[in-house]
């Protein structure tokens, strides 16, 4: 076997308890990123499920004709931003409006007129569903000589558009503060770890080990130190998902590629906090 | 082979450590280095294996220019020599044969050739049967032992020995000192820094004393002396 995965392997067996710890520390660690994570990743699924709704109604005057209602169907259908546009004709409407509105079933029976205007409903693909873009749009179906009105929730499309640039900054600013934390936690336990092995570091360099040589089990062990430990945070995460998908509230989990994310950082981290704690012991010694 | 010109070593706090030595070691040659603690014996050594920086003067080992030395030559030079200590400076978790096969692994020797090397020092140092022992299973003399095989192990031309004897009984280092003398007699030139005048005397070798930094007697140049000032 090769000396360097030897020589990295072989500190897990020396110092069992201190590598343990390493381990536990980076998991924890990167637990608190992960959990921060799952509030991240489920905030955004609310998000999107609520921008799902984002629709804009553009209201017919009675009497279009169905030729131009198609024609006009189509082209709203070509817009860039669209992914759907429905007509909904009176009647349907009416249908609706009966179905839903259960405690209004009285009066809406007993109508003798349909009150309710035929319309185009508009739903936008998921990348334009901002206040921006919702006007634009909307703005372009006032285009139609026939639309006699357009409406959207304006308000609360704003409102979504500056929750959504909230939630954004906040997660970059408190996960960024979260990692900084972790890199700062992980980087002195494999500073211990270091530290502990700095009478043999000297042995070594007594004998003529180049520091090359002597960084990287460090360096190999600081990976696989990392990789363990985001290994445990996402088995942790997932716990914690689970337990607050069965008594609280029903949540997402990370995706394959987020998961993987976590262990990647985890080996990143174990790798540059050895380097540097390393560099640093070498360089003074 | 180890020759000093002129050699300065300031403390880092202020005060000389060495002032002014200059000596010469020849190839194959047994050398003592006495004087009080403190004297500069260990400072010498550690100029010789470049563990502390030359304040001024020239330092040459084997051919290298110790005082204009890049850091990342300095691996290359101690791998010329074989240094040994006083607290022997074993690795507590490795047996001895792992000990002396760490110090060929760092320098990238093949893994095949290790325990035949490795079991030709332990012999030499009268230790083959103990090679699966840890140190700590281990009297100091067969320690000290133990941290010989593993300078000798690359081949060293020079052994340095910082006080070896320092921490070992009369009979051990009786012991030591018969092995650095067979180590000498087979052309391995060996400095050794010691403050035991008995053992100085037992040996017609060359003495180099040193006083608060200063070469004051080389036995090589200066005229004999029934005795060393020092104690």
């Amino acid at each position: 076997m090769n000396l360097t995965i030897r020589e990295a392997l072989l500190a897990f067996r020396r110092a069992p308890l201190l590598s343990a710890l390493s381990v536990t520390t980076i998991a924890f660690s990167l637990f608190v990123v992960g959990l921060f994570g799952l509030v991240a990743v489920n905030l955004q699924d609310a998000l999107r499920g609520v921008a799902e709704r984002v629709e804009i109604v553009a209201y017919l005057l009675p009497g279009t004709p169905i030729e131009s209602i198609t024609l006009a169907e189509k082209d709203i259908e070509a817009f860039p931003e669209v992914q759907s546009a429905v007509y909904v004709s009176e009647d349907s409407a009416l249908a609706r409006a009966r179905a839903e509105l259960v405690e209004f079933r009285d009066v809406l029976q007993e109508l003798e007129r349909n009150p309710l205007p035929a319309s185009i409903e508009v739903r936008l693909k998921p990348r334009f569903r901002d206040a921006e873009h919702v006007n634009d749009v909307a703005e372009r179906l006032r285009g139609f000589g026939f639309v006699d009105d357009v409406r959207f929730g304006r308000d609360w499309v704003e409102k979504l558009d500056r929750l959504r640039q909230i939630a954004a900054a906040v997660g970059l600013v408190v996960g960024a503060a979260f990692a900084v934390v972790a890199i700062i936690i992980i980087g002195t336990t494999i500073r211990m770890a270091v530290l502990q092995r700095s009478r043999e570091i000297a042995i070594m360099r007594l004998v003529g080990a180049t520091n090359d040589f002597i960084r990287r089990p460090f360096l190999l062990q600081g990976a696989i130190k990392g990789m363990l430990g985001g290994l445990v945070a996402v088995g942790l995460s997932y716990a914690a998902y689970s337990l607050i998908n069965r008594w609280l509230i029903q949540a997402a989990f990370f995706s394959h590629a987020q998961a993987l994310a976590i262990v990647g950082f985890g080996t990143l981290i174990g790798l540059f906090g050895s380097a540097a704690s390393v560099g640093r012991h070498l360089r003074r010694v | 082979m180890i020759k000093f010109t002129n050699v300065f070593k300031a403390f880092p706090k202020g005060g000389l450590a060495l002032k002014d030595v200059s000596f010469h070691i020849a190839k194959g040659e047994f050398v003592f280095l006495t004087g009080h603690s403190g004297a500069g014996k260990s400072t010498v050594l550690k100029l010789v294996y470049a563990d502390e920086p030359v304040t001024s003067g020239e330092v040459r080992v084997s051919g290298f220019n110790v005082a204009e030395l890049r850091p990342r030559d300095v691996p290359m030079l101690r791998r010329r020599l074989g240094i040994v200590f006083q607290d022997f400076r074993l690795l507590e978790d490795r047996t001895a044969e792992e000990n002396v096969a760490f110090a060929l692994e760092v320098t990238g020797a093949r893994r095949s050739s290790l325990p035949a090397r490795v079991m030709r020092v332990l012999t030499q140092v009268g230790l083959a049967a103990k090679g699966q022992a840890y140190p700590r299973e281990l009297s100091g003399g067969e320690q000290q032992r133990v941290a010989i095989a593993r300078a000798l192990v690359n081949e060293p031309s020079v052994l340095l020995a910082d006080e070896p004897t320092g921490n070992l009984d009369e009979r051990a280092t009786r012991g030591v000192f018969q092995l650095l003398r067979d180590i000498n007699a087979s052309g391995t030139a060996v400095v050794m820094a010691t403050h035991d005048l008995d053992l100085v005397r037992q040996a017609p070798y060359r003495v180099i004393e040193l006083q608060e930094g200063a070469l004051v007697y080389d036995s090589s140049v200066d005229e004999p002396r029934d005795q060393a000032a020092t104690p």
